[in-house]
Order: structure tokens, then sequence, then C-alpha cells
């Protein structure tokens, strides 16, 4: 049996806004096992964010169970969230956070700068492998505005990876991306669920839902469509389909 | 988390805006450089001050005879007119007093010297070979008197330049020519060096010395002495030689334990110590001015370092999302702060000893670098550094992941 990687169980996180309570999860409940490759989408206001941000440890629930890779998440403490945010997951964000001025290397480098298992010659040493692994091997000593979309995306994904998580989380990856560099990140999203990372993409555009292998909607805080594809496209063929590149 | 990672992330962050935390440390670079500056030229015109003074007999201590006893009408008497000093108090002093480095009586007498067909009005001084000591006088050549010749009443003298100049012609060398003095010959064998006016305008070059036997035995025909002059070991044990010199003086004079005192005593520890907390106004003042801009270049990192944090909100908000905790967003800034600090700190000392350097060889005012005042503003630095640094950085690390991550 696989692992669960993600295991959700009625899960309710509600905000205080002045006198009004907002209810923005109202008993969200699935499993992820390792391996899969889920979209999550929902139109804004579906609660899709605060689904995110539990997710991503980033907040808590209010109620229900959260299970991260076996390690329940409502228990604990600020600093123990941080330490669960750099060794089991990574994040890859809509608008790739890469730090200015810093080259593609050591922006990847940067989460095992926080964790002090890891010595400078294996951090170097795997941020480059996972600069390899998004096919940017050659481009390790440029800086974020040297880079086009696509490629600071890329060094974002390497980012996610270096600490060998257990889930990559991505938030709206490709929403700033034109239609064929948005396919080249999802082919090598596909790529690396092939090597076997659990994937979690949280979207709003079906076509790109369209490449995983489950889509679960939210809607009004709750889940109301959960679905495995059967026909999963390929980003790849996706990509060879598009007309050649306009010249100019 | 360790160390050098902590290390290693606020270098990298601090190089990625070179220029702002280079005006960072501008602040702190002026503050440093101009404490150490002002400082070091405090010091020096303190020091100056006080090396002229010694060469002014900063340590002379100054005996004179005085009473209560009256005359007359009750007026009392004034010091020269009292006969209670000794040259056995004298020989006293030089023998069992502490602190001491020489002993010297001294009398004079005013009135005309004569060379051939000059002369001029002055004072004949009578004292002992070490008052050239004493006072930090130096014969420009010839030799000074021995005790020999205080022991035979020798008729031998030095004279002042403006005796020289006064009657001996022009290029007339004034070694071994004999002048008269109240009509006693007096056979010159040194010449004082100049010493220009004293402080009060008085010409101390206007002066004849002799053994004081000589002025009291063949002028005055007195046995008194009307001034003791002694010189302490140094300034600071002033205060300890004149309690021995008043211990002596008194068992000498048979004073009882509540009579007063029939002599005076005064040190130039008062002139010193005038002059001295004069110049240590300055200092003050000098530091306390550069002590502001201390404070203002530490405002200026606190400034920063909050800009800094508004900025770098969404930075914040990654490094938090990839795992730093709390406590390394905390670190990293107060690491910032106190690296631009202590580097500006290192810049700073650097700059300011070469500013006083400069002002010495520029300018000729004396400067003194002292360790402490290097220490100091150190210490203050890498103080700035933390206080100034931990607010912001505090804020920094309170920061929601989730919002600032989202701050745009």
């Amino acid at each position: 049996m696989a692992n669960k990687i993600l295991d959700i169980y009625e899960l309710k996180r509600e905000f205080t806004m002045g006198s009004e309570t907002v209810r923005a999860l109202k008993g969200v409940s699935f499993e992820v096992e390792q391996g899969e490759f889920v979209t999550i989408m929902g139109k804004s206001g579906s609660g899709k964010t605060t689904l995110l941000n539990i997710l991503g440890c980033l907040d808590k629930p209010s109620e229900g169970k959260f299970l991260l890779d076996g390690v329940s998440i409502g228990d604990l403490s600020r600093n123990e969230l941080a330490r669960i945010r750099n060794q089991k997951i990574g994040f890859v964000f809509q608008s790739y956070n890469l730090l200015a001025r810093t080259s593609a290397l050591e922006n990847v480098e940067l989460p095992l700068l926080y964790n002090k298992a890891i010595g400078a010659r294996e951090r170097h040493e795997r941020a480059v492998q996972s600069l390899e692994a998004v096919k940017l091997a050659d481009r390790l000593g440029h800086l974020p505005n040297q880079l086009s979309g696509g490629q600071q995306q890329r060094v974002a994904i390497a980012r996610a990876l270096v600490n060998q998580p257990v889930m990559i989380l991505a938030d709206e990856a490709t929403g700033n991306l034109d239609t064929r560099t948005s396919y080249e990140i999802m082919a090598l999203m596909q790529e690396l669920n092939k090597q076997g990372k659990t994937i979690v993409f949280v979207t709003h555009e079906p076509d790109i839902a369209a490449f995983s292998s489950r889509t679960i909607t939210l809607k009004d805080g709750r889940v109301i469509k959960d679905v495995k594809n059967t026909n999963i496209a390929s980003a790849a063929a996706a990509l060879a389909a598009l007309p050649a590149q306009d010249d100019y | 988390m360790n160390i050098i990672n902590i290390f290693s992330i606020a270098a990298r962050a601090l190089l990625r805006n070179k220029l702002r935390a280079f005006l960072t440390m501008l602040g702190i670079i002026i503050g440093v450089a101009s404490v150490i500056t002002m400082v070091a030229i405090g010091q020096g015109s303190k020091q100056s001050i006080r090396d002229q003074l010694t060469t002014m007999g900063s340590n002379m201590i100054t005996l004179r005879p005085s009473s209560n006893a009256t005359v007359g009408g009750g007026a009392r008497l004034g010091a020269s007119s009292l006969q209670t000093l000794t040259v056995e108090d004298v020989r006293a002093i030089e023998a069992k007093a502490q602190y001491i480095t020489n002993v010297s009586p001294a009398v004079s007498t005013s009135g005309q010297v004569i060379n051939a067909a000059l002369n001029w009005p002055t004072q004949m001084q009578g004292v002992s070979p070490g008052y050239l000591d004493i006072r930090q006088w130096k014969l420009q050549h010839g030799t000074n008197f021995t005790d020999e010749d205080v022991r035979t009443a020798n008729k031998v003298c030095l004279i002042g330049q403006t005796i020289v100049e006064s009657i001996f012609s022009n290029g007339e060398d004034p070694i071994g020519k004999y002048v008269r003095f109240k009509k006693i010959p007096f056979k010159v064998i040194g010449v004082l060096e100049e010493k220009g006016e004293n402080a009060f305008g008085q010409d101390q070059d206007d002066i004849i010395l002799a053994p004081y036997t000589t002025v009291q035995k063949r002028l005055m025909a007195i046995t008194y002495v009307q001034t003791i002059y002694a010189s302490a070991v140094d300034e600071q044990s002033s205060d300890l030689a004149v309690g021995s010199i008043s211990d002596i003086l008194r068992k000498q004079h048979k004073l009882k334990a509540g009579e007063a005192d029939d002599f005076t005593v005064r040190t130039q520890a008062e002139l010193i110590s005038t002059i001295s907390s004069t110049s240590e106004l300055l200092t003050v003042l000098l530091t306390a001015i550069a002590g502001i801009s201390l404070i203002v270049g530490g405002i200026g990192i606190m400034n920063i370092m909050y800009v800094s944090v508004t900025e770098r909100t969404k930075e914040i908000g990654l490094r938090m999302s990839i795992g730093a905790r709390g406590i390394d967003i905390l670190l990293q800034f107060l690491v910032e702060a106190i690296f631009i600090s202590i580097t500006g700190g290192i810049i700073g000392v650097l700059l300011g000893i070469a500013a006083a350097k400069i002002v010495t060889a520029v300018f000729s005012w004396p400067t003194l670098i002292s360790e402490s005042s290097i220490i100091l503003s150190f210490l203050v630095c890498a103080i700035t550094g933390v206080f100034f640094g931990y607010y912001p950085a505090r804020n920094a690390s309170r920061l929601d992941p989730i919002e600032a991550l989202r701050y745009e």
C-alpha cells in the first residue's frame, strides 16, 4: 500500500474579521498518496488559498485532522512548522519569489542554509543537481533578471526540489507564464511526478488540471468534486502540438 | 541552523545591497572616526600643555615665611620682612624630606649692574647650584657654579640674556668678564638661555644668579633666607612632598601641635589642575560632539534596518516559507546590523587615526591617540549595532509568513 502523504479529515478554518466570522473551510476531507499529481481547483473565494496555506504548514486549521507524512500538524509550534516546511515541503509560487541580485545557484541553496544537518559542500552539490534536474545546469551563475519567466520558475522548482521534500506544493505556478512556457513547466512537473514526486498543484485553469492524475474541486469551503483522471494529457505532447514559435 | 549559515546568509544579504550597506556604514564610520580624532586632539593638547608646564617647572614647590605677628598698629608683616627661614631649614629638608629632588634657598636684592661704561638696574638672586634644575632653566654657555663656590661665597655669577644685551656690546663674550654689582666685582661664568616673559609679563631674563652665601654675606649681610625652592620628583607627588616638607619645617621651628605654620608652601599644582581641567573640558566637549554623531550613525542603522524590513517583507516571507524560523530571521537582521556597525567601526578607527595624523602633519596640532578611545568607540559601535538592530530585527522575525508572502 502506498504511503499517505496527506491525510485530511473534516478540516475547518475560520477567520474572525471584526465581529464577523468567516468560515473559509467548512470541513474538507481527502487523502493524497505518494506519487500522485493532484490539482486543486476552485474559483476565488472557494477556500483554495486557505487550504493551500494549511497544506504548506504556513497556517493551522481551526478544527479537523491534518497529517502530513504521518505528522499531525495541528499540534506543532511555529518553529516546528518551520522545520516541516524546510524538510518536507517544496514551495513553488506564482511570482517565483527568487531573491533579487542573487545567482540561481544561491537561490536554490537557500532552503539548505536553514537546515543545519547539511554542510557547505553537500549544499552546493545538491543545488547543482537540482538545477540539472530542471535543465538549467548552464545557468548556475545567472541572476534572476538575466533569466526568462520560465527559467525563473524552473529555478524556483529547483529550489523546491533541493531539500528532497515529500511533496511539491505549487500555487498557480503557471499563472504568470504564456501557454508555451506553461506547458514546459507542466512537462517538467510530469517528469518529476514520473520520478516519484508527489505534487499538489493549485490552479484555476482546467487545461492545466488535465495534466494531473487527479483533480479536487473546491467550492464555498467544501470539496464538490474529487475525480481521478483516467486520461492524463501529456504536457510534452501538448508542447509539440503548439504551432512553431513565431520569429520576430 | 548553525552560526556559519547565519553569517553567510547575512553576508549574502549585505552583498546584494552593497551601496545601501556602505551608506549605512558611513554614519558609523564618520561617528567613530570623529570620536577618535576629536579625543586625539583633546588628549594631545592636554598632553602638550602638561609638557610645557613641566618645562616651566610644574613640580616646583615654593616656601615662604608667614606669620601672624603684628607690629605697631596691628598690621601684619609681609613675607619679605620675616626672617624665620634659615639655611639650617634648607639643610634639614635636603637631608630628610621625601619625594624631593632638589632644594635651594633664595635671597634676592636689587641694584645696578655695571660693566665698563654700561649699567642696568636688575636683581641678583642668591641660590644653590640645584636652582637651575628646579626652575628647568638651562645654560646657553659657560658653567654653573658649584657647591664649593657656595661654601667659599665665591664671587661668580650667571647672567640672563637681558643683562647680556644691556651691559655687553654686540658680539662681546661675557664669559670670564667681571661685572660689578653694588660695588663688588663678580666673574661671569655662565649665560642663561633666553626664557622670555613669564605668564605675568615679567622678564625672566633680567636676572643675575650667584651663590646664596655670596649674596647673604657680601651684599645683604643677613643669615636668613627669603624663600626656599624645592622640586618634587614629579607633579603627582607634589602633595606628598609638601606634606613631608611641612613636617620637617614644623619640627625645625619647634611648633606645637595646635600652632599654625609660620611658613606657607605653594605648589604649581593649582596651575596645572586649572589648565588640565580646561583641556579636560575641551576633551569632554569634543567627545560629546563626536558621541552625538555616533548616535546619529546608530539611528541611521536603525532607520535603514526598518526600511529594510519593510522593503524585504516578501523576502522574509519567502525565507519563512522555505523553513526559516523566527529566530533565524532575527539573527540574520541582527548580524547584518552588527556587521555593518563593526565594519564601519573598523574603518572608522583607521580613518580616525589617519585623520589625527593628518591634523598633526598639516596643522601641527598635537594629537594623542588613546587606546581607550579606540576600544570605547568600538564597543559603542557593537552595542549600537545590537541596540538599533534588535528592534527592527524582532519586528521582522514576528512577521506572519502568509502576510509577508502576499506583501507587495
